[in-house]
């Protein structure tokens, strides 16, 4: 038989693996027709919503509930009181710890959940909490996690004895009531004897100050109970749909088979969406109460207050250097403000997350790194932002470090890092804390980095620009930025890897239809990233059929095989690897079947693209569908009908994407305002599936990237009032403050990985913080800035041009 | 963040308008845009049961130029501020100014009457009525008054308008010379970390009139008029900018927030009004 069309169209007709599909959401999303948990209506729904506390320390006297009951529309008044029967006004953390659903005697942060008012609709539920009154004792706040660990305050009770002593937490020995753990990793006593003993050593302190992801979308969820057949449906912006049913059942009860857990379209997550909050709980409860569905939807300052901080970490650094600059030593440690619950998102055995990625992109032999979490009067969170687990504090952390070593050895700060890189010919490289660094060609992408933006031309024009200044000829800086990022992410390998006991592992099951299109559930879900664009195009290339008669399927707990969500850029790297894996699976008995069609043995037949041909007989082939419908309608001696598989991939080590950022900045030193004038960005995310959508997930990530260093904070005053609750005070970036990006990239496989890929969403973030901020850092140096903390909004660096005596 | 229930009125007129105000005193208010009291009732900031929609009242909406001055009425919006050609012709600084306020969907909302009569210090027109010396017409139950734009702010939302007043208009002299409209911002969409606005006149080498007012830097607009003594006569050389900044300085007195200390905002301050004279001056 003949082929109509050359090989070449044929792959193209798969739009698989490499080829920048359009985004199959789009058409929904770009029309309003997007479905989001908002969006649930349902006959007889209820709206449930929470009094809030206006102080960030106090005893709870009394809570009257009597007024908002005659509200007109309020159905019920929940508190703490009704909860504790049920056993429910406490839940775990994923970090742990345990939290509050309703104020149980205390609160312990602005805007805690005190009461939840469940009403007709969300007016009435408005003024029903306006008419609830809380009798508060106010009490010390601490906000200082410095003080916290000197202070006589308590902030938990709960998690000290008859005498006041801490008890041991989840992770081990406390050494004071508001200390939470002590987390360490490397060895202590060398790398402290390689630094005493060092010719160089730079030390450094910074402040990562406290974030928010804020999601376009708020956190929200829809309860509903169906008492007739005790099945419980939850709609939620869940970021991990299956961690939360099995979370609800231990925590409720309820068998897990009777509840359906569904992310429908997610809005954004970046990390804010993967905890379970106590709107969550009280919605079940109300909804088990009246037995009507319930849903409970965040404002945007409930969301900035309350809901999932990021970062808050107070690093000390110290690194040591020969005086050629080879770094031998790195000494970090961490004070970590998880406000008043530890409620970080991290692999359970991580209390610090992956921090201990701290050592970067570095050669570096001896390294220790020790993190203290300790509680405050602030919201609970601790969430990784658009990154893995602390990835972005461990990036900022050496990136500055190099830099304030540069500064130490006079030195210039890209020579500093190409002297330190880890080889090619190093990888797999286990580093000093412990990973096992999967591959990496550094110097390669620093050198196509430099050489795209003239790195040498840029230091002669900022050498003149210093000159001009100097002279009086100009009132602008120039800075230039510099970042080399490693990061680690596809969390992971179960036997390190578990949220609560639940191994972080992810599947993809697959059904092909006979007429050879096919519907792919996998255990994550997106918010935007596009699964439903990519994750075709990995089965496209593996199975055979195009791309786009592939349906893809996430989120709904009682269709999809179980996994652990999306979240740590963990998709790509576990459920992308569980899809070409359950690929191969579609492929094996394919292979059975059309050697069975083309009546050879199974040995004699190969893939190729879209079809089984007789090896060395191209000409006699069996296309996909043709095997698709003879799996279903042909009766095949000693093979079962039907084609599907379902694949669960426990990931052999974590994914470590890279690369090398470089951004030119010019500061007018006298009022603080910044102009990004380049900014270009080389990735290494391993094999690329969709470049369209990589190079989207770019862009945003560096916009939030932007945003984070340049002004994005959640600030608290000392009486710990929330001073960033609302979109005009906290920093969200439109396309007015965005610059233009430059993308570019290299491609280092992933060894290990099926198809090589390793996970891209949160590299720009990760990257971009520190090479945004070094930016603003680099363009003091010449005047004598060592350091300075973010975020740089134009006050901070109006500051800093003043203390170093710019402005008379 | 939902307001406490409120009735809607959509008069037809400025009478009913006004016999609604009496009846309800201070429980009543009017919207014109909704942009600044809109958000202020859902964070429950303002209690307004009787909220009184301006949009169906007549005569509230045109621009009227000539030869020597400029009518606004209270509802023409920001939007249209920017697109009026002939407004433009007559004084550009209107449309400097307004393009930097907010984004363009709050700019088709808000309005020029809701700006001015709102008494945020944070809003941008004030100070720019001030710079123009604008006249600002009110009516109430005893008939209508003017009041000088320069005397109507008292204080953080409090301006000389009664509660029972509503602003109908305001009236401009025709703008002389140069003009300039600076403002420093975080962000697209905040309000004005300092902002100043300037016209001056120029005669051969030297300045013969000059008006310079600030933004958000007091709990009013500030019309400086030391600052502006500061500048006529001179040749607007470095040393009198270096005298109108200190006399401004004089003037405000700005609090700090989440924009700054107050050291940052009168240094910027000083910056602003620098480069908002240079500018004003090189159209002069
Ligand atoms: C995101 C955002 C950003 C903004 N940024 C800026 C900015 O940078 N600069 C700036 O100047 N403004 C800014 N604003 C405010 C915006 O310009 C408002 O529209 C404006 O301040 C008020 O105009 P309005 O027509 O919306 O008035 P409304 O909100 O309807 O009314 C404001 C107040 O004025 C009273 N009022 C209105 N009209 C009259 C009248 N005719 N007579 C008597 N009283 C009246 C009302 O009772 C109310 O108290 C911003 C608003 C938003 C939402």
């Amino acid at each position: 038989m003949k082929d109509e069309i050359s090989r070449e169209e044929r792959v193209d007709n798969l739009k698989g693996m490499g080829c920048s599909r359009k985004r199959v959401e789009d058409a929904r999303f770009t029309q309003g027709k997007g479905n989001y948990v908002d969006d649930v209506k349902l006959d007889g729904m209820l709206f449930g919503d929470f009094v809030r506390s206006p102080y960030a320390h106090a005893n709870i006297k009394s809570i009257d509930t009597e007024a908002a009951l005659k509200v007109p529309g309020v159905v019920a008044v929940l508190t703490a009181a009704d909860l504790e029967p049920l056993g429910l006004h406490w839940m775990p953390t994923l970090a742990g710890d345990k939290q509050m659903v309703l104020a149980d005697g205390k609160v312990l942060y602005q805007g805690q959940e005190v009461a939840y008012v469940i009403a007709e609709d969300r007016y009435a539920a408005a003024d029903g909490i306006e008419a609830v009154e809380v009798e508060y004792e106010e009490l010390q706040v601490v906000v200082d996690p410095f003080e916290a660990l000197k202070s006589d305050v308590i902030l938990r009770p709960d998690t000290v004895d008859e005498n006041g002593k801490a008890v041991d937490g989840a992770h081990g020995p406390r050494n004071h009531p508001n200390h939470i753990f002590t987390w360490e990793a490397g060895d202590k006593d060398p790398t402290e004897e390689v630094i005493a003993n060092a010719e160089i050593v730079a030390e450094e302190e910074m402040y990562y100050h406290r974030t928010h992801p804020c999601p376009l979308e708020t956190c929200g969820c829809v309860a509903s109970m169906d008492k007739v057949n005790g099945k419980l449906t939850l709609w939620g912006t869940f970021q991990a749909p299956h961690a939360i049913r099995t979370i609800v059942s231990l925590i409720s009860g309820i068998e897990e088979h009777n509840i359906r857990v569904i992310s429908p379209d997610i809005g954004g997550g970046f990390g804010n969406k993967v905890g379970a909050y106590p709107g969550y709980v009280c919605s079940v409860v109300a909804s088990i109460v009246t037995g009507k569905p319930v849903k409970w939807i965040e404002d945007r300052m409930d969301n900035l207050m309350t809901t999932a901080f990021a970062r808050d970490y107070w690093m000390k650094g110290k690194i040591s250097a020969t005086p050629e600059g080879k770094i031998t030593g790195l000494h970090c440690h961490v004070t970590a403000d998880h406000g008043g619950f530890d409620a970080c998102a991290d692999p359970t055995k991580f209390p610090a997350g992956f921090m201990n990625i701290c050592t970067g992109s570095y050669d570096i032999p001896t390294a220790y790194l020790a993190v203290d979490g300790v509680y405050t009067n602030k919201a609970p969170g601790g969430v990784s932002y658009r990154c893995s687990f602390r990835v972005t504090e461990a990036v900022y952390f050496i990136e500055r470090m190099i830099e304030v070593l540069a500064i130490k050895l006079d030195m210039d700060a890209a020579e500093l890092r190409r002297i330190n890189f880890i080889k090619k010919e190093q990888f797999p490289y286990k580093a000093a804390l412990g990973w096992e660094y999967d591959s990496g060609d550094y110097h390669t992408a620093w050198d196509k980095a430099l050489k795209t933006v003239d790195y040498d031309g840029l230091r002669a024009e900022q050498a003149q620009r210093v000159e001009d200044f100097k002279a009086g000829k100009t009132r602008k800086l120039m800075g230039v930025g510099l970042s080399f990022f490693t990061e680690i992410v596809g969390a992971g390998p179960v036997k390190n890897c578990d949220i609560l006991g639940m191994g972080m592992f992810d599947s993809c099951e697959i059904r092909i239809h006979p007429t050879g299109s096919a519907i792919a559930r996998l255990g994550t879900i997106s918010q935007g990233q596009g699964h439903a664009t990519t994750f075709a195009q990995i089965l496209a290339t593996e199975i055979g059929l195009s791309a786009d008669s592939i349906t893809i399927e996430e989120g709904d707990t009682d269709t999809a095989p179980y996994g652990l969500g999306t979240y740590g850029s963990r998709s790509t790297p576990v459920a992308g690897a569980a899809a070409a894996m359950v690929g191969r699976k579609i492929r094996a008995k394919a292979q059975m079947i059309a050697a069975y069609l083309l009546e050879v043995h199974d040995d004699d037949v190969e893939f190729d693209v879209d079809r089984f041909v007789v090896k060395g007989a191209p000409e006699r082939f069996k296309t996909m569908k043709d095997i698709a419908f003879a799996a279903y309608n042909q009766a095949i001696p000693g093979i079962e009908p039907g084609l599907e598989a379902v694949s669960y991939y426990d990931p052999p080590n974590m994914t470590y994407p890279f690369g090398a950022y470089v951004c030119v900045m010019d500061i007018d030193v006298d009022t603080g305002v910044t102009d990004i004038r380049r900014f270009y960005a080389l990735d290494d995310c391993g094999t690329r599936i969709n470049p369209m959508v990589i190079e989207g997930q770019i862009h945003g990530g560096l916009t939030e990237a932007l945003a984070v260093a340049l002004g994005q904070e959640i600030a608290y005053d000392e009486m710990g009032n929330c001073k960033t609750g609302t979109l005009m005070d906290f920093f969200l970036p439109t396309a007015w403050e965005v610059p233009n990006y430059e993308t570019d990239y290299t491609v280092t496989p992933s060894p290990h990985h099926p198809i090589g890929a390793k996970g891209v969403g949160e590299s720009p973030h990760v990257g971009g913080v520190p090479c945004f901020s070094n930016a603003v850092q680099d363009a003091f140096r010449a005047f004598g800035l060592t350091h300075t903390n973010m975020p740089h909004d134009h006050w901070r660096i109006w500051k800093t041009a003043n203390e170093l005596g710019l402005h008379d | 963040m939902i307001p406490a229930a409120f009735d809607y009125y959509r008069p037809k007129d400025m009478e009913a308008v006004l016999s609604i105000l009496v009846e309800h005193g201070d429980d009543a208010r009017v919207m014109a845009g909704g942009h600044s009291l809109i958000p202020m009732m859902k964070l429950r900031m303002a209690d307004v049961p009787h909220l009184i929609d301006l949009q169906d009242v007549p005569d509230l909406s045109d621009i009227v130029v000539s030869a020597d001055s400029i009518k606004i009425g209270a509802m023409v919006t920001q939007a249209e501020l920017i697109d009026n050609a002939e407004l433009t012709k007559a004084a550009p600084i209107l449309r400097e100014a307004a393009l930097q306020i907010a984004d363009p969907q709050v700019r088709y909302m808000g309005t020029i009457g809701g700006n001015v009569a709102n008494g945020d210090p944070g809003n941008d027109m004030p100070g720019l009525m001030q710079c123009l010396d604008a006249t600002f017409h009110l009516v109430g139950p005893d008939g209508t008054r003017d009041v000088a734009a320069r005397d109507f702010y008292e204080a953080a939302y409090m301006t000389d308008r009664e509660d029972d007043e509503v602003l109908t208009g305001v009236t401009i002299p025709t703008p002389q010379g140069g003009y300039a409209y600076e403002k420093q911002k975080r962000k697209i969409g905040d309000y004005a970390t300092a902002a100043a606005a300037v016209q001056i006149v120029k005669d051969g080498d030297t300045c013969t009139f000059a008006s310079v007012a600030m933004t958000n830097l007091s709990d009013t607009p500030i019309y400086s008029a030391d600052a502006v003594e500061a500048l006529v006569g001179t040749t607007v050389d470095d040393a009198a900018i270096k005298a109108a900044i200190a006399a401004m300085l004089e003037d405000i007195d700005p609090s700090e927030d989440n924009r700054g200390p107050i050291a940052f905002k009168n240094h910027v301050a000083g910056v602003i009004l620098r480069r908002t004279i240079e500018r004003a001056w090189s159209r002069a």
